[in-house]
């Protein structure tokens, strides 16, 4: 029987091993997998124990056994794994599950490892489980949701065998990384996972909330693996708070809630699988229904369509906006993640992430661009791209279940779309065309949408996966436009079910003041059944639309929401009414000093008005960060208002720029910086770029975690003729020397500044540094003496 | 062995200025203040506080035997003269703080070092109350030390790790450089004085 018949079932796994194998006096120290080659009678005898007290499924002594721990041997321990566990269920009908734990690092952006790195381990455990003879993978203990999705696209691309799941819930309802248990069950669905759910950390009767809210909301079985209550010392031995009877009575009523598959974590026993197994004999399962909901995720929440309908914010895309164009050809992120978070804070619920200009490789830039995001925002994405290997690699790395835009009715783009969200676990917005075009009445786009659904079916996407865009077309072109739009989203929302979005603007197009026509047919849509929009969260008129129609239809609880957000536009009209120079009247000088940023950014274009933009900067802006700077040699001024006044200077310089063709007028001296290799403590070598930038350096920074050899190639890419090189812990600073003798070998006459939190002039000295700089203004001043040698 | 979880809802101000390097005495200014009471709100709504510990004997050879390793190391030997035990213990405040510090770093390095500042703060804070309860549970020494400290290598580490679960029980994971991620965490031992049982 396999692992797909017995979920017809309830089905009862096993009980803890490294509890186990404790008890039977594994010393501290020695891996628990070791004992797959070293003891395996004693692991056999363990799993038997377990087929006898009642698992119909074993896990395999596999946990931590992966490539950071044992390196070449680890095909060899899993092996030896997966042949004890299969000669002690020879016979009994019990199914063998690779055990996939955690690799025990983080993956970036809170750790060092990539995505594409920890892919690459899982595989070689995985394969090697497969290939000795695994019925199934369990993945299982995950903290972090991302890793969860490295391994199991690891699963999905080294083998066919079913995959179960499990995640580590806290008693707060959400994973270390703070997934909540709709977005997992969104993320593991979308990913194609047999079954799914929760292990460790909690005892069963604690499980039940989080239980509870993934039964709700899952369309697949659903795993409970508690520990035995919380580990606790009694005369030097570990015991667990919860006994087997209660566990188990704890476990069946979990099952009469809806879970399907259990078993026991931490400080479980054969004992509590024996109960588990009379107590959940008599037990009929229930049913596993299809959830019909349409969601999408980030790595922290899922957003459900069909409910109050969504805004999917529109900036992130370069077609007509110069500023964003410049920044992706000039890699400025910094642009784009304010754009990112300045559309949250306008109220977006998702964001489309676009980065289409034909001179860039998407394939690379936009899942950079989408890590990044990811990095400063914890909205789910819209993946923008019609370039398939982008899109591909896109989804691959987006922590989550995104929402992928687009695909339409031809069926070459259904052939290379579909199966992308197939393998990641996306939804998808349709957009009712195809070979023959747009067709101009309703029923044309609705039979598009009908042949959509019937593909899709064939390569397995459900049809609340799809989510259909009826098209806005120019209403100035044809009068039609607007209706052909509504009424076929009109019928396909309600007489087809799914849920369907529109990028509103473009029906406005080629009319002046397009936010009136914009704002009124997003009504119309609305009315209609519209689920998402996609627009611009910074428009008054279409906000104000949508804030009325939640008040309208009741999807705003006493009309609170429309009561905020409407009485704070009043005030905030009167406030843009007054003077700025009647409350203080701080000058650009004084503004940089106190740090205010968007002060900052005024003053200096009040100033620009009447004064020349190098004027500005040399008599204002640069007089304030040298008062500040000497402030702050002084110790009469500490380090955060030292950055506040370098970021509002640097807000003034940005509103200069933006007048004045010729940029600032920067310094010849370029420098490059870097978080050495083997260390990802950026924040020193940050803020030392900030304060290079605000006095007109040119910086190239590489980032943390940076290979010596990046550095040099760095270094001859642009001339710098400095290098600040970074390291906060002693076992990086030998990563810095390597640096440093590899920058000696290959870019002669290059000075190297050695600073972070183990430097002193002594070891920067030791490991050939030319100068160690205590702080980012010693290093601006150390950059000034060597711009006069140039 | 034993997990246990906390709370807090507010940081110790000082202890952030400090590590801000304000030196006693000095205020920060109007617009640093309200910046740091909008950086705390952000910390606490995004920290987790967990930690977890157990007890090991102490035996004196020719090393020094911690119950869960060995050591040459004469600073720990010297913090654990007089103690026939020890408690060893891993804390920490949570992934959502190195968030914080992620996204701050990309957007605005001011904010960035405050969060940073106010992560250390709290996870001090924590290791304090944690402190505080293994002092109520055994009668141990009211200083604590720390793998790094002195000749106590940083590698011992990877022997706290391996015995208390640190990654299965509190998440916090050990990269081969020895970082811990999250980052606002901390492993001490605290000595337990063999004259007096509680």
């Amino acid at each position: 029987m396999t692992f797909k018949d017995k979920l017809n079932s309830i089905v009862v796994l096993d009980g803890a091993m490294g509890t186990m194998l404790q008890k039977a006096g594994l010393p501290l120290g020695t891996l628990p997998e070791e004992w797959n080659v070293t003891r395996p009678e004693v692991v056999e005898d363990i799993h038997a124990r377990y087929i006898a007290a009642g698992a119909d499924v074993i896990y395999a002594n596999t946990f931590g056994a992966n490539a950071l721990k044992f390196g070449d041997r680890t095909r060899e321990v899993v092996r030896a794994g997966i042949v004890c566990a299969v000669r002690a269920a020879a016979s009994s009908g019990a199914l063998v599950a690779l055990d996939v734990g955690s690799l025990g690092v983080m993956l970036a952006p809170l750790g060092s490892m990539t995505f594409e790195e920890a892919v690459e381990i899982f595989k070689i455990t995985i394969s090697a489980g497969a290939e000795a003879g695994a019925d199934l993978i369990a993945i299982e203990t995950m903290n972090d949701i991302y890793e969860m999705k490295a391994a199991i696209i690891a699963a999905k691309e080294s083998c066919s065998l079913p995959v179960l799941a499990t995640l580590v819930f806290g008693e707060d309802g959400k994973t270390m990384t703070g997934t909540s248990p709709e977005a997992a069950v969104a993320v593991l669905e979308g990913l194609g996972v047999d079954a799914l759910g929760v292990n460790c950390s909690l005892a069963p009767a604690q499980m039940t909330e989080v239980v509870g809210r993934m039964l709700a909301v899952s369309s697949t079985p659903v795993v409970v693996k508690p520990n035995a209550g919380l580990p606790a010392e009694s005369e030097g031995e570990t015991v667990y708070s919860v006994g087997a009877e209660q566990f188990a009575s704890d476990i069946s009523a979990l099952v009469r809630s809806g879970v399907r598959v259990v078993g026991g974590c931490c400080g479980t026993s054969p004992e509590y699988i024996s109960a588990i197994r009379r107590a959940v004999s008599g037990l009929q399962p229930l049913p596993v229904t299809e959830k019909d909901i349409t969601a999408v995720a980030s790595y922290t929440h899922a957003c459900a369509f069909g409910g109050a309908p969504l805004i999917i914010g529109e900036r992130i895309n370069p077609t007509g906006k110069k500023k964003l164009k410049e920044a992706l050809r000039s890699g400025d992120t910094a642009y784009i993640l304010g754009e990112a978070v300045a559309q949250e804070e306008r109220g977006a619920h998702i964001l489309d992430v676009n980065v289409g200009l034909p001179e860039l490789d998407e394939s690379r830039v936009l899942p950079s661009v989408i890590c990044e995001i990811q990095a400063v925002t914890d909205l789910p994405l819209q993946i923008d791209t019609s370039d398939i290997p982008a899109m591909e690699r896109a989804m691959r790395v987006y922590n989550g279940k995104p929402l992928v835009n687009s695909v339409n009715g031809k069926r070459e783009v259904m052939e290379a779309v579909f199966p992308l969200v197939k393998k990641y676990g996306g939804a998808v917005i349709a957009l009712t065309l195809d070979e023959d075009g747009i067709p101009p009445t309703a029923e044309g786009r609705v039979a598009i949408a009908r042949n959509i659904l019937k593909v899709a079916a064939r390569h397995g996407i459900k049809k609340r996966d799809i989510v259909f865009d009826t098209l806005a077309m120019a209403v100035s072109a044809d009068g039609g436009a607007a209706l052909a739009a509504l009424d076929s989203l009109s019928y396909i929302r309600h007489t087809l079910g799914c849920n369907t979005s529109l990028g509103v603007s473009n029906i406005s197009f080629g009319l002046p003041n397009r936010d009136f026509i914009n704002s009124t047919f997003f009504a119309m849509a609305l009315a209609r059944g519209l689920s998402a929009a996609i627009l611009n969260p910074a428009s008054q008129e279409m906000i104000k639309t949508y804030k009325s129609f939640l008040a309208l239809t009741g999807a705003d609880e006493k009309c609170i929401g429309y009561i905020n957000y409407a009485s704070a536009l009043t005030s905030s009209y009167t406030l843009s009414g007054g003077s700025l120079a009647a409350e203080g009247g701080e000058d650009l000088r004084a503004c940089i000093v106190r740090g205010l940023k968007a002060k900052a950014a005024q003053r200096a274009a009040e100033l620009l008005a009447t004064v020349a933009p190098l004027d500005v900067i040399n008599s204002h802006i640069i007089p304030a960060l040298d008062e500040v700077g000497e402030k702050f040699e002084k110790k009469t001024l500490f380090l955060p208002q030292l950055l506040m006044s370098a970021e509002a200077a640097g807000s003034a310089f940005y509103a200069i720029k933006s007048r004045f063709a010729g940029g600032a007028p920067a310094k010849k001296l370029k420098v490059v910086v870097a978080t050495v290799r083997g260390d990802i403590h950026d924040i020193g070598k940050n803020i030392v770029k900030t304060l290079l930038e605000n006095y007109g350096f040119t910086v190239y920074d590489l980032g943390r975690d940076v290979p010596p050899e990046a550095v040099v190639d760095e270094i001859k890419r642009t001339g710098a003729k400095v290098c600040g090189l970074s390291a906060l812990m002693t076992t990086t600073v030998r990563s810095m020397q390597q640096t440093i003798e590899l920058i000696r070998a290959q870019c002669p006459g290059v000075k190297v500044v050695a600073g972070g939190a183990v430097m002193n002039a002594e070891y920067a000295a030791a490991i050939g540094a030319d100068i160690y700089c205590r702080d980012a203004m010693a290093t601006v001043r150390y950059c000034e003496e060597t711009e006069k040698n140039i | 062995m034993k997990v246990i979880y906390g709370g807090a809802d507010r940081i110790d101000r000082d202890e952030a200025l400090r590590y801000l390097g304000y030196m006693r005495g000095t205020a920060p200014s109007d617009e640093v203040e309200a910046e740091l009471a909008a950086c705390e709100g952000e910390v606490l709504s995004s920290c987790r506080l967990a930690a977890v510990y157990a007890h090991f004997s102490v035996t004196r050879g020719e090393r020094l035997d911690m119950g869960f390793a060995s050591t040459d190391s004469r600073d720990i030997e010297k913090y654990l003269s007089g103690c026939g035990g020890l408690v060893l213990f891993a804390a920490t405040a949570g992934a959502g703080i190195d968030r914080l510090i992620a996204k701050y770093a990309r957007l605005s390095p001011s904010r960035a070092a405050i969060v940073q500042a106010l992560g250390s703060a709290l996870a001090e804070q924590w290791c304090n109350q944690v402190h505080a309860r293994i002092r109520g549970e055994y009668a141990a020494l009211s200083a604590r030390f720390s793998p790094g400290y002195g000749d106590f290598p940083l590698a011992i580490q990877r022997d706290v790790f391996a015995a208390l679960h640190v990654t299965k029980n509190i998440g916090v994971t050990l990269s081969e450089e020895l970082f811990m991620t999250p980052s606002k965490s901390v492993t001490a031992i605290v000595g337990i004085k063999d004259d007096v049982q509680r």
